[in-house]
């Protein structure tokens, strides 16, 4: 199989972007993934884009975005995996790569989802699962989802509100050190179990944002990495995918996302590694209870032990396996569209050891980093390991 | 945090989908006679709630309806307090998984009981139920 590897990479400050329209988001991402791999967008074969829409007003945002940034000519897509879309594109684009189609293949992630006011656009995210059973008469939203896993998972494990309250804590620490996050100031724990109840046992500070952002990743077969002599490229050392029923009364158990840990072994299987060998990951953490059952998952602890790796401090910098040091969704912010690629851009720059501050700098030991993407609430997963 | 900019207001659009319901008919005629119906495939016997009219376990298209029991407990369950824009009429709602001794799992209201003694385990019945608006739907209740 060709090899495909990250040459350039670009990221928009995420939050409320109401001075920016799609495209003028999405050049934000675009332009520095450009000037970081060396390459104009005339050479480009193909670009995928991850965003879902409806809270913005073009329903054809590929060929819009393409026309703005110089990419029109290129084969286009619009990728749809609901939260998980940015990894869909990212696939999408490696796909054109390792077929043999093009050489140079782009993936932009990018949502624009305060057009709207906030009632709506918790509808529009409340009716991805399975409208006409799970919204039509009883108006779930993606709180209320993964709220039905906060109370599964504490009453069968033990694990706690304080609990999740760390990881918004840990996020929000990172999150602090991250310019192009959207919340950048630390919390404490009491913060978060004093901020109102969304869906019980979820309360503010134990969801992410309603964001918008944009990030791009440009990727490369091997020939064209030798021809532009780029030195630092991050290879896709392997993708898992997988996928759950729409019905969540359909899954087996509340306590963990199947499609996750299918993902993950496939991924691990194609990568070649083990969950020890990773330096540092991007988990899904639209929710806290989604970064503690996404550790089980994963595999970078047993089933049941998520909460006592966030106490212990094992997903810290410094910790067993350093997880969402970007702030993650849950104070970097989910543009849902833009966040697998988001995860992209984070574990690039940390595998070529150039974040700053250096203070979010993870230190390296085998150069692999794995990005885990939900899309839905669990009803898409793509798990994404790259290496330098 | 947040850039403030100026803003143009698009036209607006509003959309209401008709869903048909031709091939699940019999489930929603049957809420109104007060019963709940799943459809169960005559091939390979696989269950279906929501009531499916295809099997998409061998794919047969010959079904059978039949009428739940309703019994069962709940798996799982949260309060929604904050709502989505079309139910901001509704007061904060439970939502409840119940697995039923029918062989099916059910995602739906859970109502007559306060917040605070919602556990899990607890018995509860499926219930068919028209609403005051005229919306077909259907509940669990404890029992």
């Amino acid at each position: 199989m060709k090899k495909v590897a990250v040459i350039g990479v670009g990221h928009a400050k995420f939050g409320e972007r109401n001075d920016v329209n799609v495209a003028e988001l999405a050049f934000e991402a675009i332009k520095p993934a450009f000037k970081d791999a060396g390459i104009t967008p005339k050479e480009v074969g193909f670009a995928a884009f991850g965003t879902v829409g409806v809270w913005y007003e073009e329903p054809l945002p590929a060929v819009v975005i393409a026309e703005y940034t110089g990419l029109t000519g290129a084969g286009l897509v619009r990728c749809e995996a609901a939260c998980a879309s940015g990894s869909a594109a990212v696939f999408s684009a490696y796909s054109a790569i390792v077929s043999g189609y093009t050489d140079i293949a782009i993936a932009v992630g990018v949502e624009k989802m305060r057009e709207v006011d906030t009632l709506t656009a918790v509808e529009l995210i409340g009716r991805a699962g399975y409208y006409l059973w799970e919204f039509e008469n009883f108006g779930m939203t993606f709180p209320a989802y993964y709220a039905l896993h906060a109370t599964a998972h504490m009453e069968k494990y033990g694990t706690t509100e304080e609990d999740l309250a760390l990881v918004a804590v840990k996020n929000h620490k990172y999150g602090a050190l991250n310019p192009y996050a959207h919340f950048q100031r630390e919390i404490s724990v009491e913060d978060v179990l004093s901020s109102r109840i969304i869906a019980w046992p979820l309360k503010l500070y134990d969801c992410c944002p309603i964001s918008d952002g944009a990030a791009a990743v440009v990727l490369a077969s091997e020939e064209k990495v030798k021809e532009l002599k780029i030195d630092t490229p991050i290879w896709v050392k392997g993708v898992g995918i997988s996928s759950d029923t729409a019905n969540l009364s359909k899954r087996e158990s509340y306590v963990g996302l199947t499609a996750s840990v299918k993902a993950s072994r496939k991924a691990y299987e194609r990568a070649k590694i083990k969950p020890e060998d990773i330096d540092v990951a991007t988990v899904h953490d639209c929710f806290t209870i989604a970064e503690i059952m996404a550790y089980e998952d994963l595999g970078f602890c047993r089933k049941g032990e998520g909460a006592k790796m966030i106490r212990e401090g094992e997903t810290e910098i410094g910790g067993r396996i350093p997880v969402n040091i970007d702030g993650g969704l849950k104070a970097k912010g989910h543009p849902i569209g833009a966040t697998g690629v988001s995860m992209i851009v984070e574990l690039t720059r940390q595998l070529r050891e150039e974040i700053t501050p250096r203070s979010r700098q993870v230190s390296m030991k085998n150069y692999i980093a794995l990005a885990h993407n939900v899309g839905g609430t669990g009803h898409y997963c793509y798990v994404t390991v790259l290496g330098r | 945090m947040a850039v403030s900019g100026s803003v143009l207001k698009s036209r607006p659009l509003n959309i209401s989908y008709e869903i048909p319901i031709t091939k699940t008919l019999k489930f929603w005629e049957g809420l109104k006679e007060g019963k709940v119906y799943a459809t169960k495939c005559k091939n390979c016997g696989a269950l279906y709630f929501p009531p499916s009219s295809d099997c998409s376990k061998c794919l047969s298209s010959d079904m059978e309806w039949t009428e739940l029991k309703g019994e069962g407990k709940i798996e799982t369950f949260t309060h929604v307090i904050v709502r989505p824009a079309t139910f901001s009429d509704e007061p904060p709602y439970t939502v409840a998984i119940a697995s039923l001794e029918d062989g099916v799992r059910v995602l739906a209201w859970l109502t007559g009981i306060r917040k605070s003694e919602v556990k899990i385990g607890m018995r509860v019945k499926l219930v068919a139920k028209v609403t005051d608006e005229g919306r077909l739907t259907y509940e669990l209740k404890p029992i």
